[in-house]
């Protein structure tokens, strides 16, 4: 199948991610004999040499357990491992390398935002503002201090587009707010939050606000001081790192009034069975042995992200997007889910009739890699009254000719149900 | 459109889809239960009339699925009406038997007649749930189970 010319965005080839292709060796391989698509960006994101090779290299070189012995290669992985903190510094801009914690994905760093800030101070009666197009995981543990202290959970509705409501969110707000917990990118509707806008009207009404920052990080510049955000969560694996590695920005001065998390090694200055003295910031949240070759992988990553730009990338996603977008809408019976004006790289769609778990077989089927399913964000399936949705979630890897290779095995997939 | 596909998404599977037998509530119903797949959403409510002598004299579903799942339910209530409960449980181990993998249609004896036609979702893991999840529900409903989950 030919890229349909007339709706290709009038471009000049600034961005060819045919160079960035060969640096991906899973991209090569083959899915039920055809060619991989791979489409599911935004559960999880491929990753290149340079950061397989980085795992190799240090566990080969370096490997030894980090802030512990005097030895040679304990040193060199602590140094390694600690030259990480300043590359995410400033990847997300933040004021201090002390104010990058290590956890072991988004999900944890929001439960230990909830664990810790919230159970020093959330109480009964205080109020929890959460958006409707939350991830479970900026959900649940919300829910689950709510019920601890005795806390109220509301809920900022979205609109039939999939943005904020924010004239609702402005008159949710009161003394009662203590917390506001928003994504900054939607995972099943692509929708980029305000969250400028968002911190700076919690912050009048004296809250504090937490940024589940996932979806972002791997597709725009991120400045957690200039968003002034309190809390800022993401993780390695959907930027071209690995799994088991995510990473909670908080304020200095907010991190150093908070209690430790988990307890263990590390997290402490001194320890006797009469009394214990807490590390400092971070490595008070960082109990027990860390992900260690992940965070040196992740340094890859960020490395290789940089050399092709973040800013590019953004640009180049959202043409695809917008392609995409527009090659969608010819095919009849499809509904976009999500159509909100500022967007990145995620397609999310029904097709009338056919349930999104017989698409994502068959698209599997042509090699096309797409989620289908509710993606963690229940409340949003229910928002917009479907079961589940088909996603496609684009990297810059992915070409305008994979787009075209979603398009028509979504024709074969009305085919096959006539 | 490769074979695995044209097997499993057959003109029957897709018939029953579009047009699902037994497709209503009955009430009241002797016998009830929800099925839910978490992981795909899919929601099931199954309906039983069983009279004295342990005959199944009526099942309906309603539900929302893929088209797995809803085929599989409709075919099940097509084949299982009139039958005895032990039958029905004989079909529901044979028809999970098959959806595993551990029992080979093409070469052992069993009495699934045309419901061998979803014996592809054995090499489709993500997909056997969709299959066996109206089984699953007719087993609890059998059992005076009223809800269950694949999880």
């Amino acid at each position: 199948m030919n890229l349909n010319q007339d709706i290709l965005p009038n471009r000049e080839i600034s961005f060819d991610p045919i160079l960035y292709r060969k640096d991906f060796p899973i991209l090569n391989r083959e899915v039920n004999g055809t060619k991989l698509v791979y489409l599911d960006n935004a559960a999880s994101m491929q990753m290149p040499q340079v950061v397989i090779d980085s795992f190799v290299d240090y566990q080969s070189r370096f490997h030894a357990n980090v802030h512990r012995g005097v030895h040679t290669l304990s040193q060199e992985a602590t140094d390694k491992y600690e030259a990480v903190r300043s590359k995410i510094r400033d990847l997300i801009h933040a004021k201090s390398e002390n104010e990058i914690i290590y956890t072991y994905g988004t999900t944890d760093a929001l439960n230990m935002v909830a664990s810790t800030y919230g159970r020093q101070n959330i109480s009964t009666g205080d109020e929890i503002l959460i958006s409707e197009m939350e991830h479970h995981a900026n959900i649940v543990p919300w829910y689950m201090l709510a019920k601890e202290v005795g806390a109220i959970i509301k809920v900022i509705p979205i609109t039939d587009s999939g943005e904020i409501n924010m004239d609702a969110y402005t008159s949710m707000l009161s003394n009662r707010t203590k917390i506001v917990a928003v994504t900054h990118v939607s995972n099943a509707l692509g929708t980029i939050n305000p969250v400028k806008t968002i911190a700076e009207l919690a912050h009048q009404a004296g809250a504090i606000i937490v940024v589940d920052g996932a979806q972002a990080v791997p597709h725009a510049k991120v400045d957690v001081q200039d968003l002034n955000c309190d809390f800022y969560a993401f993780s390695a694996h959907k930027m071209c790192g690995p799994t088991g590695l995510g990473v909670l920005y908080g304020k200095f001065d907010i991190l150093n009034s908070m209690p430790p998390y988990r307890g263990g090694g590390d997290m402490i200055k001194s320890v006797t069975f009469e009394h214990i003295i807490f590390n400092d910031v971070p490595f008070k949240f960082e109990a027990g042995t860390p992900p260690i070759s992940q965070v040196i992988m992740f340094g890859e990553s960020i490395d290789y992200v940089n050399n092709i730009g973040i800013d590019r990338i953004s640009e180049y996603e959202s043409e695809l997007l917008s392609y995409a977008t527009k090659r969608a809408n010819e095919i009849e019976g499809l509904t976009i889910i999500g159509t909100a004006v500022q967007k990145a790289s995620v397609l999310s769609f029904t097709l009338k009739g056919i349930h999104p778990h017989d698409i994502g077989t068959i698209l599997d089927q042509s090699g096309v890699a797409v989620r289908t399913g509710h993606h963690c964000a229940q409340p949003v399936m229910d928002r917009f009254n479907v079961p589940a949705t088909t996603r496609a979630s684009f990297a810059f890897y992915n070409t305008f000719e994979e787009v075209d290779e979603l398009i028509s095995a979504i024709h074969q997939v009305k085919e096959v149900f006539g | 459109m490769n074979d695995r596909m044209k097997q499993l998404y057959q003109e029957l599977i897709l018939d029953h889809n579009k047009n699902p037998r037994n497709f209503r509530t009955i009430d009241p119903a002797d016998r009830e239960a929800l099925g839910h797949n978490p992981l795909c959403g899919d929601k099931l409510k199954l309906y039983l009339k069983i009279n004295d002598q342990n005959v199944i004299e009526d099942v309906a579903f309603i539900g929302d699925g893929c088209a797995i799942s809803k085929a599989s339910a409709s075919m099940m209530t097509t084949v299982v009406k009139g039958k005895t409960v032990e039958e029905a449980e004989e079909l529901f181990t044979q028809f999970h038997e098959m959806s595993m993998g551990t029992l080979n249609v093409d070469t052992q004896e069993n009495k699934l007649g045309k419901l061998t036609i979803f014996s592809g979702v054995r090499d489709l893991p993500a997909r056997v749930k969709c299959a066996t999840l109206p089984w699953h529900t007719l087993h609890s409903a059998l059992h005076n189970k009223k809800e269950i989950t694949t999880e």
